[in-house]
């Protein structure tokens, strides 16, 4: 890629979402604006590499998109219908109150929006994707998500939903909705295996919503949590594509720097809500200098309150787990069996039983209970690594490393979107399990 | 704005301990001019349902289709935003005890 073609692609993706924001502000054309913000960045395309790249890149954008509605919109406006659009453009820059971008993305994440359509019209609109990565991303042709953001955009037109960030009491209960659309694209990284990297572009997003919202405990707390859990992406999978889970990962890896920044963020700010808790609890495991030094009861107290805002199944085996290197096993296995129907059923609270008992030296307990697992386990792959699980157990390998050997059934986490825990074992994102994943 | 707001309901209603009163709800919004018009409407069974096909009128006794829930009321609305109409739906004892669509006028 060519030095301006680089200028393009950063300043693109640091001045789409304000210029698409702006020109909905001023014209209220969804359309209109996205179609001029592409031709602004196709004329940078362009232009940058004859005439140089300008010293303000964003603003050089900003100004041919704008430019550019003016044309269209002067070539509209012989039908006499948009001349209060176009004289709203040709004035200087209004002030805005508020952040025109902050209106953007809780537009798009408005309740009265299809969940699935609040997460692709955020993509396109607001992270400027193109709509063909969008569907490549939700698994569906082209033309079908086409069709799903033009209903988007006319629901939006027709319903009247306002173009502006809520404030007061509707913002409480609004920004939980903006959240988890973020984190929805964020665990929607974990199976995206194509060129857009959707966990990349949720931090993105988070990012910039931490810039608008600076107040808002939770908002740094999901950038800090995705930061946390993005940082083991190259440890998190071995040459094999294997998924490795968190006790036998290389902790030199790791990415520091985030981790570092996602420490900071989290220093000093109340715990206001289960992102921020999960987020202390990823930090907990990032800062460890190796799995055995884990701060386990810190872990198990986060957990404790975890499930006491937010119970899950995922929520209640990641705290026995925690529970059980912090305590003993049997005090983990008390939780489980404490937990009862909620976990019943459910392949990683057996699991989890599995490796509690061969920590608690009682391997064929441990062997039966990791058969049963892979028996009821979601996937072909989660199946396979139980079982084998189950052999090392029989084996004796297990009796040899108790505490090891517990941390190994981490092997039983598979499937792109899970997130390591406490065991390994199947922490998902909100699309599996409600809002956490953790670890 | 102009919402239409269909007001529907299982044929046995929930109870709603908490729902607001409906009187309270058609007082406040008449004056303050967001509610246009609105009626509670006659049972089902009331309903005639009309259709022309091929030319020839065709009368039913009865609602459109036979549905568990039934739309017992309406109200339209002008509001500036779906926001609004939200927010003066939510306050109808109706979205408590049923459930509430919010229509939005083509005009």
């Amino acid at each position: 890629m060519s030095t301006e073609a680089r200028a393009v692609a950063a300043a693109s993706r640091d001045a789409y979402a304000r210029i698409v924001a702006t020109l909905i502000r001023l014209t209220g054309d969804w359309s209109l604006a996205e179609d001029c913000a592409q031709d602004a960045i196709e004329s940078a395309l362009r232009r940058w590499p004859r005439d140089g790249v300008p010293a303000n890149p964003g603003g050089w954008l900003m100004t041919a998109a704008r430019n550019r509605a003016v044309d269209q919109l002067r070539r509209a406006a012989t039908a006499g219908r948009k001349l209060r659009d176009l004289a709203l453009l040709r004035e200087a820059e209004p002030a805005p109150e508020g952040d025109d971008r902050l209106r953007l993305i809780f537009t798009c994440c408005h309740p009265a929006l299809a969940p699935e359509s609040r997460v692709a019209l955020t993509l396109r609109t607001v992270a400027g994707v193109p709509t063909a990565d969008v569907a490549r991303l939700f698994l569906v042709s082209e033309s079908a998500m086409t069709r799903r953001l033009t209903r988007a955009k006319s629901k939006i037109a027709q319903s009247r939903i306002p173009y502006r960030a809520p404030s007061g009491p509707a913002l409480a209960e609004r920004l939980p909705g903006v959240l988890a659309v973020l984190y929805l694209l964020f665990t929607h990284g974990y199976d995206a295996g194509g060129e857009l990297d959707a966990a990349d572009e949720a931090i993105h997003l988070a990012r910039l919503l931490a810039e608008l919202m600076p107040a808002e405990p939770e908002v740094s707390a999901l950038l800090a949590l995705c930061l946390l859990q993005h940082s083991r992406r190259a440890a998190r999978r071995d040459a094999a594509g294997e998924l490795v889970t968190l006790d036998r990962q290389d902790r030199s890896r790791w990415d520091h720097a985030a981790i570092a920044e996602a420490v900071g963020l989290l220093a000093g700010r109340p715990v206001t809500g289960a992102y921020a808790i999960q987020a202390h609890i990823a930090a907990c495991h990032a800062t460890a200098p190796d799995f055995a030094s884990t701060d386990w009861s810190t872990l198990a107290g986060w957990y404790d309150q975890l499930a006491r805002i937010h119970p899950s199944p995922v929520v209640a085996v990641n705290r026995a787990v925690a529970h059980g290197y912090a305590y003993g096993p049997a005090a983990g296995l008390d939780l489980l069996a404490g937990a009862g129907d909620a976990v019943a059923g459910y392949a990683p609270a057996v699991a989890a039983r599995a490796q509690l008992a061969a920590r608690a030296g009682d391997p064929v307990t441990a062997a039966a209970l990791f058969r049963r697992a892979a028996g009821i386990a979601a996937s072909e792959g989660e199946r396979r690594a139980l079982m084998r699980r189950a052999a090392e157990t029989e084996a004796g390998v297990a009796a040899s490393g108790a505490r090891r050997a517990g941390a190994q059934i981490g092997g039983a986490a598979s499937g792109p979107d899970r997130v390591e825990t406490e065991a390994g074992v199947a922490a998902s994102g909100p699309r599996r399990a409600g809002a956490e994943a953790v670890g | 704005m102009k919402y239409m707001m269909f007001v529907c309901t299982d044929s046995e209603p929930e109870t709603a301990l908490q729902a607001p009163d409906i009187e309270e709800w058609v007082a406040g919004n008449d004056a303050a001019g967001r509610r246009v018009l609105g009626s509670q409407l006659a049972e089902p069974s009331a309903a005639t349902t009309v259709r022309v096909r091929g030319g020839e009128l065709l009368l039913t006794d009865g609602p459109f289709a036979e549905t568990k829930e039934v739309i017992v009321g309406f109200d339209i609305l002008e509001c500036a935003d779906l926001d609004e109409a939200i927010e003066v739906a939510r306050a109808h004892p109706m979205s408590w005890a049923g459930r509430v669509e919010l229509r939005p006028f083509v005009d």
